[in-house]
């Protein structure tokens, strides 16, 4: 069971605030949500490898890492990027050169 | 003429052989655009600077007597997940709400290639998360053929305009069953290629194991006319796959005679919505009758796909969301003193409580103590699940089932409770999280007159045979009709 602890900890971890009223409807939810994903509790996964990624299905099953994701390997040759201004444009602050944000560090 | 009807193909020829202008195509779409849309809510933006002058260049390649690219003139949708060069592109967010993407995805940039006329941006589920297109940051989509109902989602808007006839195809992602299940609600075909198979470069992500990007439009022949197009290895997308892309087109119409098609027992039990199943099993017989051999299978794990999907998705999110801190682009809020205020306020905000729900979710499946027990688990599972297609896929070449469980929903109905909202993808998540193809193709009508839909799954990379299988389910209700 979640508990409003909890709550409050992942929150922080996630930087969300959130009002009193989320709090309580998250700490519904999130119990009721956790609740049915415990059935994955009734599967025996000993011995079962954890799939993380989709390649590891169809990638050939055989040789060294290397090998196997080598469709994924391109020479590290520098290419042209994006130009400085176009990347800033969306910044929601900037001094034309950085973004800007809020003191980070108190004198 | 009504250009509500046109595919693909009726387009490309059209404009070739000179019976209209793509000019004057776009003129007559954004018409329908603004008399007939508002009212569904499928757009968020449109494009009509670039429609235009796109519109231009197929025009004076027609006029120049020049041989015309494959979708010459094809005025076409995009989830507004994707980026769109100059373009905003929202994700459904408020967080991105003034966001104008400063590149394009790979994507747009073969299609744009091959002549298609991008007419806009389609309203989604904020950053793909949803099943019934609510969870937009800015408004509902309504269900072209019920507008009381919900289009399915999370991209909502794409189904919506081929249902309406507002774009003749449009692009889709699916990190869930957001292309097959709005297509089966709406009454189109929505096809979800192999992970791989096209590359993500420049797709908003929500789940980079599972996202994918995908066509719809109002036949299999389009959406395979549209994946021959976009699919291929791309190297700004390290997971597409280097594997040569046949010509899709040509297997729609393909013979399916002597094809073994698997029917999982457990997608037909309880809470399978009767006329969704009277009308899969017509057209199961209707591929017995074309000359498929019809074998019972069964996918074991099935049953455990939604709370595994909800791990692994919502972890993988949480991480993928952590760029929304006001910093870069999006929505700042005001008033913060601190830089950590700041960020908190700004996601506090931007982002709406589905998405607050799946981030905090991810994030306690991440957190340490859980890791292991929630993450880890899931991923194991996960395996399982992959294992049952490989076990079937050894007995069979494609796997039939309803693409839903149910007919669309009313708006509103599951809002308030997350839960009955996730199991509205039950048939559709244990597919991507094996990362294999599938489409949504429809087969008929409940007595409602509401559209159903017809899944059909085939092994990695074989776009192929869930085509031709898609199609003779397509052709066999056209003749019903």
């Amino acid at each position: 069971m979640v508990s409003e602890k909890d709550v409050s900890y992942v929150a922080e971890l996630a930087h969300l605030e959130l009002t009193e009223v989320e709090r309580e409807r998250m700490l519904k939810d999130l119990n009721s949500i956790l609740g049915y994903i415990d059935r994955l509790n009734e599967l025996d996964t000993s011995g079962v490898e954890p799939m993380a990624q989709v390649a590891s299905r169809y990638a050939p099953q055989t040789g060294e890492p290397g090998e196997r994701f080598r469709y994924a390997m391109r020479p590290d040759e520098p290419l042209s990027c994006m130009p400085h201004d176009e990347a800033m444009n969306n910044a929601p602050q900037t001094d034309g050169t950085f973004f800007k944000v809020p003191k980070v560090i108190e004198r | 003429m009504d250009i509500g009807l046109l595919t693909v193909e009726a387009t490309r020829t059209a404009i070739a052989e000179r019976q209209f202008t793509a000019s004057a195509l776009v003129d007559a779409f954004y018409n329908k655009i603004r008399s007939e849309g508002p009212d569904i809510g499928a757009y968020l933006t449109l494009s009509e600077e670039r429609a235009y002058a796109q519109a231009q260049r197929v025009d004076d390649v027609v006029g120049r007597g020049k041989a015309l690219p494959p979708l010459a003139g094809v005025p076409i949708a995009i989830k507004d997940v994707i980026s769109t060069k100059g373009v905003r592109t929202t994700a459904g967010s408020k967080i991105l709400a003034n966001y104008v993407a400063p590149y394009n995805a790979t994507v747009v940039d073969r299609l744009e290639s091959a002549g298609a006329v991008i007419l806009g941006k389609t309203n989604c589920d904020e950053f793909a998360m949803g099943s019934s297109n609510e969870n937009s940051g800015f408004h509902p989509v309504r269900n072209p053929r019920d507008r009381t109902r919900v289009p399915g989602g999370s991209s909502g808007g794409s189904a919506a305009v081929i249902a309406a006839g507002t774009a003749v195809a449009s692009l889709g992602s699916d990190t869930g069953g957001s292309i097959r299940q709005p297509a089966a609600l709406c009454g189109v075909v929505g096809l979800m290629p192999t992970y791989g198979r096209v590359s993500r470069y420049g797709l908003i992500a929500f789940a980079s194991s599972l996202d994918k990007i995908g066509p719809f439009g109002k036949t299999v022949k389009d959406t395979a006319l549209m994946l021959e197009v976009m699919a291929g290895r791309d190297p700004k997308d390290s997971t597409s796959a280097e594997l040569p892309v046949p010509r899709y087109s040509e297997s729609v119409g393909q013979p399916v005679r002597g094809l073994k098609v698997g029917i999982p027992g457990e997608y037909f039990g309880e809470g399978l919505h009767p006329d969704v199943r009277g009308a899969v099993e017509v057209a199961i017989q209707d591929l017995a009758k074309a000359g498929c051999e019809i074998v019972p299978i069964s996918l074991k794990h099935t049953g455990y796909a939604i709370p595994t999907y909800y791990v692994v998705a919502t972890a993988e999110a949480s991480s993928n969301l952590a760029r929304y801190d006001g910093v870069r682009y999006g929505v700042r809020a005001s008033g913060a003193k601190t830089l950590a205020e700041m960020y908190r306020l700004t996601r506090d905000e931007g982002f709406g409580p589905e998405v607050k729900r799946r981030i905090m979710l991810g994030t306690y499946a991440l957190s340490a103590g859980y890791y292991d027990a929630y993450y880890l688990k899931a991923q194991r599972v996960r395996t399982l699940i992959a294992r049952d297609f490989d076990e079937a896929f050894a007995k069979v070449d494609a796997i039939v089932t309803p693409t839903t469980p149910t007919p669309a929903f009313k708006l509103g109905e599951k809002v308030d409770d997350p839960l009955a909202m996730y199991l509205a993808d039950i048939f559709t998540v244990t597919a991507i999280l094996a990362g294999i193809p599938g489409v949504s193709v429809p087969c008929g009508n409940t007595q409602e007159g509401l559209p159903i839909g017809l899944q059909v799954l085939a092994k990695h990379f074989d776009e192929a045979t869930v085509l031709r299988v898609g199609h003779v389910v397509e052709h066999a209700l056209a003749r019903s009709e």
